[in-house]
């Protein structure tokens, strides 16, 4: 730039400007004319409220407070609102706060809210610029969500587990567990919803434990955890984790790993010694608990925190119930039970082992002799489909095998094992001989297959567990249903003879398998294992006392809401009531819920008592 | 009987460059004493990030500056950078230079308007918001919004530049270049100009320095002193640019060096582009932003912003929040340390546009 050229000033270049007037002016002739809107533009909020869930991240990430969440009932139109993990909230927008940042639009873990190319709009009622934003608005989307710039952690940490090969060879853990720089990392993740909580049968103060860990507190974490759940470190481990079901990280990315989240945590304290619930002071009251599974476990825990004395009955050998016995050792070791029931007994818990309710004490002694009675003896029986030749010695039932092996020592085993069943326990089984397979022939000529009736898109096991049998070398035969068994000559099994599946429910979704009769299979092997469900027995309650208890239509124990049965003073709970969803999780729910009826039985506040 | 009598100009006033006051004390139509009367515009910005999350500050801290707000997302982000030891992409490096230059443009066209505005000259004005204007739309094309961009965040950029927008910005660039020989003409060659600034509200250069000028006030007085060579940050490092300066330091060399200065930021841009990388990330991935833990320590982080150096002091005691953060806006220093001396024994009539030609932007002094 020649600066001397502007130093001497001129009298006639301003005049050059006159050529502007022949000129086309630059300006719109609004509205008549309209410039067109920026692909990115940031303008009035656009929510799709049937993919919203109401998690209320964006709330939280709002920097102007303009966000509330209004009641599904005043959006104005219907949602769907008892969609699974979902609070029947929409977001509400108040325009005379927002700043049209759109980091609301970012932390949107549904991708349901975006921004639009609209920002024009006028009122004369302050209260119509606050809004429940719709798609039938119909405005036209502008800034949306990017999965490659997004401020939320879409990515989980990879768990390290062993591989196939390795963990075949042993009931060595697999899943070898997270690292301090692991656990803080995916802890980081949680966005502090509580989305989760619904999901979990107990509703454990999850985003708060996740906190903890992530602020590197892990006596707090675990502090936590055992308001709601007297065995954290059992279910960091095998916990059918709904909750990461419900995570709002699926929809856009993977779900944060809660279940290793709160291993991680329990596994770095030796005991729970300082973190328990405080004991409140003695009431003199006793409480006897039949059943030492998970869910007798949690109503002693949280009975003796209450100050009763508690005493569990226990038929095994040791407490812990289908976890003790059933769950095999690859996914839950012995030193975690030992660890978690032992913090139990710490509490004050007596734990009475090898005594059966009806044979070593008789239960109605237990209704004198105590002033309260919880039954938590879980589905302890394998359950029969009455299959042709099933009374052959080599077809038993999962749940006997799995505490032969578990708990007996079991290892020997034949070189063609099929497995019946589709669900976890199938998958525990099938896993298990894969395992015992390994040691005996090291997997030379042999076999292990399911038979379900399920297909792959309703098997009931979950997609890491089939993932992982399909790893470990099981043989999958879904939609084909158990026909007979077929023997050779000499009385040993030959197979299974299977027919294919038509459909497993029926149109009214009843639990009512059809087949086509004319497609048969044979499945060879030598040994089968039944793996389809497991029953109750109740011989031990005499008949009188059999004849006022209650049972719902599905056959399981009728219990209010307090976990109270037909019988005052009699509580029940774990897998045979009817809100348990079948795993430990809601076995430890159940147990708390009757924990809290109790107390309050003990203190006269019963309904009936 | 006193001779003198006060003078209020602003907070309402089209003389003022936006919510701010100056009590002045005249004899006759000379000013004898000049008191900069802020707080009209205080939101307590320094204040309110105290509270908020690192990323929610994002929405307050570009309404610091409304005429160039990226300077305050650039500072912020490097001192967040710098407090977690995050080097960002390269790509996102010149991004960063390309927007803070168009935004360097943008402010300087703007403010042409307003100080011809004030000598009396409104044709410029309209033309230099209507040019503008196009920088605003270039803007909202990459970021979604025109004025309050929030376009820079720690670690990079929010968004990568969307395709053909390279070429939309040359487009402007020429044009721009095109349009400064009619801004030259009417204004800046303009002999009218000359006799209302040449002379008039001289800071020299050991004024500038003993006072604190930067920027624009410190290059008309003689020194060549920018942070965009003396440190330079983002992708300045690798551009090829010279440091414009000029000797009087008074309001007519100010205007100038602004003037100059929108022909170099429209040349930087050129060459940043040019220099670009094609392809590659724009942001490094940062925490989960209700979890994100700054590091303890404290920082300085600064950049040039078309009034000079502007900067951000972030203190963080390792949460989720900043333990305070204090800004730099170099208004300030021009307003109370330059501005209330220079203008003792000018005119009336030349206060309004020597607040301009120092650029005193009311919400840098009130944040």
């Amino acid at each position: 730039m020649n600066i001397k050229e502007y130093e001497k000033g001129s009298f006639l270049k301003p005049l050059t400007s006159v050529k502007y007037l022949f000129k086309k002016p630059h300006t719109l002739r609004y509205p008549k004319e309209t410039k067109p809107v920026a692909d990115r533009f940031r303008g009035l909020h656009i929510n799709d409220v049937d993919k919203c869930i109401g998690c209320g991240n964006c709330r939280d990430i709002c920097p102007c407070a303009a966000i509330t969440m209004e009641k599904a009932s005043k959006i104005g139109r219907p949602i769907e609102i008892d969609k699974k993990g979902a609070n029947p909230v929409r977001p509400k927008i108040d325009y005379g706060r927002c700043s049209f940042c759109a980091l609301c639009v970012e932390m949107c873990p549904t991708g349901s809210l975006k921004m639009s190319k609209d920002l024009i709009y006028t009122s004369p009622d302050a209260e119509a610029f606050a809004w429940v934003p719709l798609e039938e608005q119909g405005r036209e989307p502008g800034f949306i969500q990017d999965n490659e710039i997004t401020p939320l952690m879409l990515e989980a940490e990879e768990m390290e587990e062993l591989e196939p090969e390795v963990r075949k060879r042993s009931f060595e853990e697999m899943i070898l567990g997270f690292s301090e720089e692991q656990a803080r990392k995916e802890a980081m993740r949680c966005l502090g919803c509580g989305i989760c909580m619904q999901g979990c049968p107990a509703h454990m103060k999850i985003p708060e434990y996740i906190q903890a860990i992530f602020d590197g507190d892990n006596k707090k974490s675990v502090k936590y955890m055992l308001e709601d759940n007297v065995l954290p470190g059992i279910c960091g481990r095998i916990c059918t984790h709904r909750c990461q079901d419900d995570c709002v990280y699926q929809y856009r990315g993977a779900p944060i790993h809660i279940m290793w989240l709160k291993r991680y945590a329990t596994d770095q304290l030796e005991d729970y010694k300082n973190v328990n619930i405080e004991k409140m002071p003695e009431t003199g009251k006793k409480v006897a608990i039949i059943g030492g599974g998970p869910s007798g476990l949690s109503a002693a825990y949280h009975l003796s925190t209450m100050g009763h004395s508690v005493t569990i009955f226990e038929q095994k050998n040791r407490a812990g119930g289908a976890l003790a016995a059933g769950i095999p050792l690859y996914r839950l070791p012995i030193y975690e039970l030992d660890k978690e029931i032992g913090n139990i007994e710490s509490m004050g818990v007596e734990i009475k082992t090898n005594v059966k309710v009806g044979e070593d004490v008789k239960f109605k002694d237990l209704l004198k002799e105590f002033d309260a009675v919880y039954i938590g003896i879980g589905l302890s029986y394998g359950r029969s489909i009455n299959l042709k030749g099933e009374e052959h010695p080599d077809v038993v039932q999962a749940i006997d095998f799995l505490r032969q092996v578990k708990v007996e020592g079991r290892r020997d085993i034949t070189k063609h094992v099929i497995v019946i069943g589709g669900g976890n326990v199938a998958m525990d089984v099938a896993r298990t001989v894969a395992r015992l397979q390994e040691i005996n022939y090291q997997s030379k000529d042999t076999t292990v297959e399911t038979v379900s009736l399920e297909d792959w898109d309703i098997m009931p096991a979950s997609q890491e567990e089939i993932d992982g049998a399909l790893e470990e070398g099981v043989i999958f035969n879904p939609a084909w249903g158990p026909n007979q068994v077929i023997f050779n000559e000499d009385g040993s099994i030959k197979g299974l003879e299977v027919k294919k599946v038509k459909y497993v429910f029926d149109e009214n979704h009843r639990f009512n398998p059809a087949f086509y009769e004319d497609q048969k299979k044979i499945i060879y092997g030598d040994y089968i294992i039944e793996s389809v469900g497991q029953m109750y027995n109740f011989s031990f309650i005499p008949k009188e006392l059999m004849d006022k208890l209650k049972f719902t239509p599905r056959r399981k124990v009728w219990v209010d809401e307090y976990g109270e049965t037909s019988i005052p003073g009699v509580f029940a709970g774990g897998d045979i009531v009817e809100t348990s969803k079948g795993d430990a999780i809601s076995a430890i729910a159940n147990g708390h819920r009757a924990a809290i009826g109790i107390d309050r039985f003990l203190h006269g506040k019963s309904r009936r008592g | 009987m006193s001779k003198s009598y006060e003078l209020f100009i602003g907070p309402n006033h089209p003389g003022i460059p936006g919510n701010f006051s100056l009590k002045i004390e005249l004899e006759g139509d000379t000013v004898i004493s000049a008191k900069g009367d802020p707080g009209y515009l205080h939101r307590a910005f320094e204040k309110a990030m105290e509270g908020r999350y690192y990323i929610q500050n994002l929405a307050l801290i570009p309404r610091i500056c409304v005429p160039e707000p990226d300077i305050n997302e650039a500072a912020y982000s490097m001192a967040v950078e710098d407090l977690m030891g995050v080097e960002i992409p390269e790509r996102a490096k010149y991004i960063r230079t390309i927007v803070l230059e168009l935004a360097r443009a943008a402010n300087y066209t703007f403010w042409m308007g307003g100080f011809a505005g004030t000598l009396g000259l409104y044709t410029l004005a309209q033309w230099s918001f209507g040019d503008r204007d196009y920088a605003l739309d270039l803007f909202a094309e990459i970021c979604g919004a025109r004025v309050y961009h929030m376009y820079i965040w720690p670690g990079g950029v929010r968004r990568d530049l969307p395709p053909g927008w390279e070429d939309k910005l040359l487009g402007y660039v020429k044009y721009m270049k095109d349009r400064l020989i009619d801004y030259d003409n009417i204004f800046f060659k303009n002999v009218m100009f000359k006799y209302r600034t040449k002379g008039i509200a001289v800071v020299t250069k050991e004024q500038a320095i003993e006072w604190g000028a930067t920027g624009p006030i410190l290059k008309a007085a003689g020194v060549a002193q920018d942070v965009r060579k003396d440190d330079p940050y983002a992708a300045y490092e690798y551009l090829d640019f010279e440091i414009p300066t000029l000797t009087d330091g008074d309001s007519w060399s100010r205007a100038m060096i602004r003037r100059w200065e929108l022909e170099n930021s429209l040349n930087i841009i050129e060459q940043a582009i040019k220099k670009m990388p094609k392809k590659g990330p724009v942001w490094e991935k940062m925490p989960n932003p209700l979890k994100w833990y700054v590091p303890e320590g404290e920082t300085y982080a600064k950049v040039e912003s078309a009034r000079g150096e502007h900067g951000f002091y972030m203190v963080s005691d390792g949460t989720g929040k900043p333990y305070r953060v204090a800004v730099r806006g170099a208004s300030h220093t021009h307003m109370f340390t330059i501005a209330e001396k220079v203008l003792i024994g000018q005119r009336l009539a030349d206060v309004s546009h020597i607040l301009v030609s120092l650029d005193v932007c009311p919400p840098e002094i009130d944040r």
